[in-house]
């Protein structure tokens, strides 16, 4: 089968870094000029520096015209391929971010406030935040949710400090020092569980894709302090035991903490309280329809309940029972911040925004499309050679997302999953989710279709993927080598990590290599 | 087969709920109703209750409207004149780098490869370099969650680096900073615990007072954490001496900085820093409500220090065709995603966004941009300053030797700063930031907060509101 593929060819301005585009004397921006009468009452600037605090040398930043600045963010941002191709990353949720919502946060009624200002100023933003929350508590049966915690990460480690602060005010901490997670948990969970202090026990997974209880049961103890853990996980598998697990911590002392980061499949059908959870989080960059940014900025939104509320890092939002919304600070007890301010407020407004566009049908919708859309790529990816799916002894329909592995194909041919990804993009078709470390299946990818992606983009997504699958059998070197078709080849990576070699400054480059141009 | 009641709802941000669609892939998936794809979900897991939810608001222009409704119930430092400031400060964001965070190319994705996300992450790596020209070091990471957590971070690697676990901190710390310092800290029935010390203020200019210093540093010390500026604005004169006492005993010195006042005050690696930190917003982020908040971690280029980022970085190499230059991460593998709980901390999602805003400002400033906007802002503040301490009843702390931000005592008015901004906010203006609950021991003070969107007239509107206020 032969399908025609885009003719397509990644825009190319073979941009200069941009401190290689000055020119002496340009300027970008005018400042205000200081007025005769200020400078005439307190001096010149450097008279109002300590001496040996001044600035001796100018920093090397490029002298250009505003123009040539814009000109060249523009080049730059032409040279990203990212949503203008197709893009199933998966464990992302890849949605449309919808263009409304940033004519909203760009108004100066949200992106000229200071998180200062006296709260009766403040009555918007507040009560855009509490409505939100609102919405989350009747998504979730949790109590209160916060939006300080900057992404699913900084939710997680919330949750570590959460704990923290909860077994710390019983007096303890000390004994409650370990937090169990899976294997196929995120590696947040794991990774912010041991910087706030506690030893991280891992469960390994059986061939069904999730811990067996038993193995639950012989690490829970009185020194367990929580449990996090994602459900369903990034490849697609519910833990059905997952309200017996909560029961177990709980029976041991334990918090327990639902990393919701793939809630998109099971939103209206799933909240984490009724299944015993103390605490979840959802990322509002991804399922609630926020933009990802590249990298946010992002919002971990963090619920509990009731008895987790006096922990919850400040300051809350609050009604004033009159209509009105005040920032309450938080208990003596409690985590205090893991951030400065109230968090990410424009992707809070977003997401509202988002929720309230989508309304509960919407979002009811928007889950049997993500997991139908995952069932329909399965049954056409399975016709392909050289693909397997992870997991293969969970015979029940994946949600929304599936764990695949090219593994045969690189056994056969030598081209692995990284090689196909770079080929892919060739077709103007981005980077697919490989997986989380530990890969526990050989050459792996994850595709995510979501709800935004028309049948014909994930048609379009398969074909071509079918098709270097078919040119790996072909012409590997072919595929080895991609891409042919983008912004540049494919990357030299054997020097990142000596320190000689390394190079994260145009500085550092410039005394290692000896030269001026790359 | 499907009822075509069970069909979704066609909606704008889902193709597939057009019925053709929807119904294809229910046809090839080879699902009758739709409830068969959650059979992995035990039936006593679901939720069966109502919903309490709003109608949908699927329209753009209604939704707009609803929006509007709510959010034009608060007044911005537009509508007002602001002087507040205290960690989220109201500059002037020039408007391409609006543009540049609005475009959809850099503002929806996720991660590509390094060939299809070579634009943006060449814009990441620019951000790097830039940073490291301010603050005078050639090895900086991606941007962190804020200044506050860049300072935790730091701390952190500090303690890794040397094996001790006690920082020092001035007592003039935001607040807002010291708690999730602290929460980075973390506690002592737990590993990884750094004890907090904090070190006395000398009276006499707001800086870090020598003498409590040298009394509380030890070979205990890992670090010491200090500002330039401080939170109260003040000019730490005393930079390089504290720097010395520090690596006196072998601990790292980790300076927190302001960058935009780089083009006047000296970089941190002037005074001997080891590690610096610092904000992000004022490069070209709007406040944002708080949420413009971002940070940044830079070091010299040691691989003492790199080996213990928390953060990704971008670094320049090269690809298969010689000459042609790309981006790639160093030392991935010691991060959260490639080693999970044996990681260097934990990253996830930052403010990578910013960094486009952040490069983009950068390269419009350029060095005399740099320089320009430190002047005026030292030299209006100053203005401000001179005239407020001449208001009967009203009197600035430390009337030089600051930058941007300034403490004025209102004490000897009788009333509180409370009392004041209410009246202030008659007058359509934003006093400053009240530090008599935080700091008891500074009275009734207010933080100050003037940028270059200041004007001498709004310098002289506040001064003739304060006036009447307090008269």
């Amino acid at each position: 089968m032969s399908k025609k593929l885009k003719n397509y060819h990644a825009q190319v301005w073979d941009e200069p870094l941009v401190m290689q585009l000055s020119a002496v004397g340009r300027r970008g921006a005018i400042l205000p000029a200081t007025e005769s009468e200020i400078t005439a009452r307190v001096g010149a600037a450097q008279g109002l520096i300590p001496y040996a605090l001044l600035r001796k040398s100018l920093p090397e930043l490029p002298e250009m015209s505003e123009f040539e600045v814009q000109r060249h963010y523009l080049h730059l941002s032409q040279q990203t391929m990212g949503m203008m191709g197709i893009s199933l990353f998966g464990t992302c949720t890849m949605k449309y971010n919808p263009r409304v919502n940033e004519r909203l946060v760009y108004q100066h009624n949200v992106a000229e406030i200071n998180p200062h200002q006296p709260v009766e100023t403040l009555q918007g933003v507040l009560e855009v935040i509490s409505k939100f929350d609102h919405l989350l508590r009747e998504l979730s049966g949790l109590d209160h949710f916060v939006f300080q915690a900057g992404g699913g990460a900084d939710a997680a480690y919330t949750q570590a400090c959460m704990t923290r602060a909860y077994h710390a005010s019983r007096g303890e901490l000390a004994q409650r020092n370990e937090i169990i997670t899976t294997s196929q948990a995120h590696p947040c969970n794991p990774a912010t569980a041991a910087a706030a202090g506690f030893k991280v026990i891992t469960l390994p997974l059986e061939a069904d894709g999730f811990p067996s209880v038993e193995a639950l049961r012989a690490v829970v103890s009185e020194r367990t302090a929580a449990l996090m853990v994602n459900n369903p996980d990034d490849v697609g598998i519910y833990n059905p035991n997952i309200a017996e697990w909560v029961k177990i911590v709980h029976e041991a002392g334990g918090l327990c903490f639902y990393d919701h980061a793939n809630f998109n499949g099971v939103m209206t059908r799933l909240r984490a309280a009724d299944l015993g959870f103390d605490a979840c989080m959802y990322m509002l960059h991804k399922t609630f329809g926020g933009p990802k940014g590249g990298g946010g900025p992002a919002v971990g939104a963090y619920g509990c309940t009731e008895k987790l509320i006096p922990f919850l890092p400040g300051p809350l939002v609050e009604e004033d029972g009159h209509g009105g919304y005040f920032l309450k600070e938080n208990s003596d007890a409690g985590v205090g911040r893991v951030r400065e301010f109230w968090g990410n407020v424009p992707v809070v407004i977003r997401a509202y925004a988002w929720t309230r566009a989508m309304g509960i049908e919407g979002l009811r919708d928007a889950a049997n499309i993500s997991v139908l859309a995952n069932n329909y790529m399965e049954k056409r990816l399975m016709k392909i050679k050289g693909i397997s799916i992870g997991f293969p002894d969970m015979k029940k329909r994946r949600l929304e997302m599936t764990r695949y592995g090219l593994g045969d194909l690189t056994k056969d041919t030598g081209v692995t999953t990284v090689d196909v990804q770079n080929r892919m993009t060739d077709f103007g078709v981005d980077a697919y989710w490989l997986s989380h470390e530990p890969w526990f299946v050989p050459e792996p990818f994850t595709p995510e279709a979501g709800e935004l992606w028309s049948i014909e983009d994930i048609d379009y997504w398969i074909d071509v993927l079918e098709h270097v699958c078919n040119e790996a059998r072909t012409n590997p070197e072919l595929v080895k080598s991609s891409p042919h078709n983008q912004v540049v080849h494919k990357l030299d990576g054997t020097n990142l990590d000596d320190p000689d070699k390394w190079a994260t400054t145009w500085k550092a480059y410039r005394r290692k290599y000896k030269k001026d141009t790359p | 087969m499907m009822s075509e009641k069970n069909l979704p709802t066609p909606h704008p941000f889902m193709a597939n709920s057009a019925a053709g669609s929807y119904k294809e892939m229910l046809r090839v998936a080879e699902v009758g109703d739709i409830e068969e794809l959650f059979e992995q979900i035990p039936s006593e897991h679901r939720y069966k209750g109502e919903w309490n939810f709003p109608r949908s608001l699927a329209s753009e222009a209604e939704l707009f409207k609803h929006m509007n409704s709510i959010l034009k119930k608060s007044i911005s430092s537009e509508d007002n004149l602001n002087f507040l400031g205290a960690g989220c400060w109201q500059h002037y964001v020039p408007a391409i780098c609006d543009e540049m965070v609005t475009r959809t190319e850099f503002l929806t994705p996720v991660w590509g490869t390094p060939s299809s996300d070579h634009g943006r992450t060449q814009v990441w790596f620019e951000f790097q370099s830039q940073i490291g020209e301010l603050v005078g070091m050639d090895f900086v990471g991606l941007p962190l969650y804020s200044f506050g957590t860049a300072a935790g971070h730091a701390v952190r690697m500090a303690a890794r680096i040397n094996g001790r676990s006690e920082v020092l901190v001035p007592s003039t710390l935001d607040p807002e900073r010291l708690k999730v310092l602290k929460t980075y800290c973390g506690f002592p029935e737990l590993s990884g615990y750094v004890s907090i010390v904090m070190v006395a203020t000398d009276p006499h200019d707001g800086g870090i007072d020598v003498a409590d210093l040298k009394s509380k540093i030890s070979e205990r010390t890992s670090s010491i954490y200090f500002e330039n500026p401080t939170y109260l604005g003040s000019i730490e004169a005393r930079a390089h001496e504290i720097s010395a006492i520090a690596h006196g005993v072998g601990a790292e010195v980790i300076v927190g900085v302001d960058p935009i006042s780089l083009g006047v005050i000296a970089p941190p690696s002037d005074y001997a820093a080891d590690i610096v930190v610092g904000t992000t917003q004022p490069l070209g982020v709007h406040m944002n409500a708080g949420g413009g908040v971002g940070g940044f971690i830079a070091t010299r280029d040691e691989a003492k220090y790199a080996k213990e980022y928390p953060t990704l970085q971008v670094s320049l190499t090269g690809t298969t065709h010689p000459g042609e230059l790309a981006f790639g991460l160093t030392l991935f593998h010691q991060s959260s995603y490639g080693s999970r709980e044996n990681g260097k901390d934990w990253t996830g999602n930052s403010v990578y966004l910013w960094a486009v805003a952040n490069a983009t400002y950068m390269s419009l400033m350029g060095p005399l941009g740099f320089k320009e906007i430190g002047e005026t802002i030292i030299q209006r503040s100053h203005y401000a300053a001179a005239l407020i301490d001449e208001i009967p009843g009203v009197s600035v702390k430390w009337k030089q030797g600051f930058f941007k931000e300034f403490v004025v005592d209102f004490s000897k008015s009788k009333l509180t700063v409370e009392q004041i901004n209410k009246k202030l906010l008659e007058h359509s203006i934003f006093g400053g930031k009240d530090l008599s609950v935080d700091f008891p021991s500074l009275g009734q003070s207010a933080l100050y907060c003037i940028t270059e969107i200041h004007t001498v007239e709004d310098i002289h509107t506040l001064v003739a509101a304060l006036k009447k206020v307090v008269a």
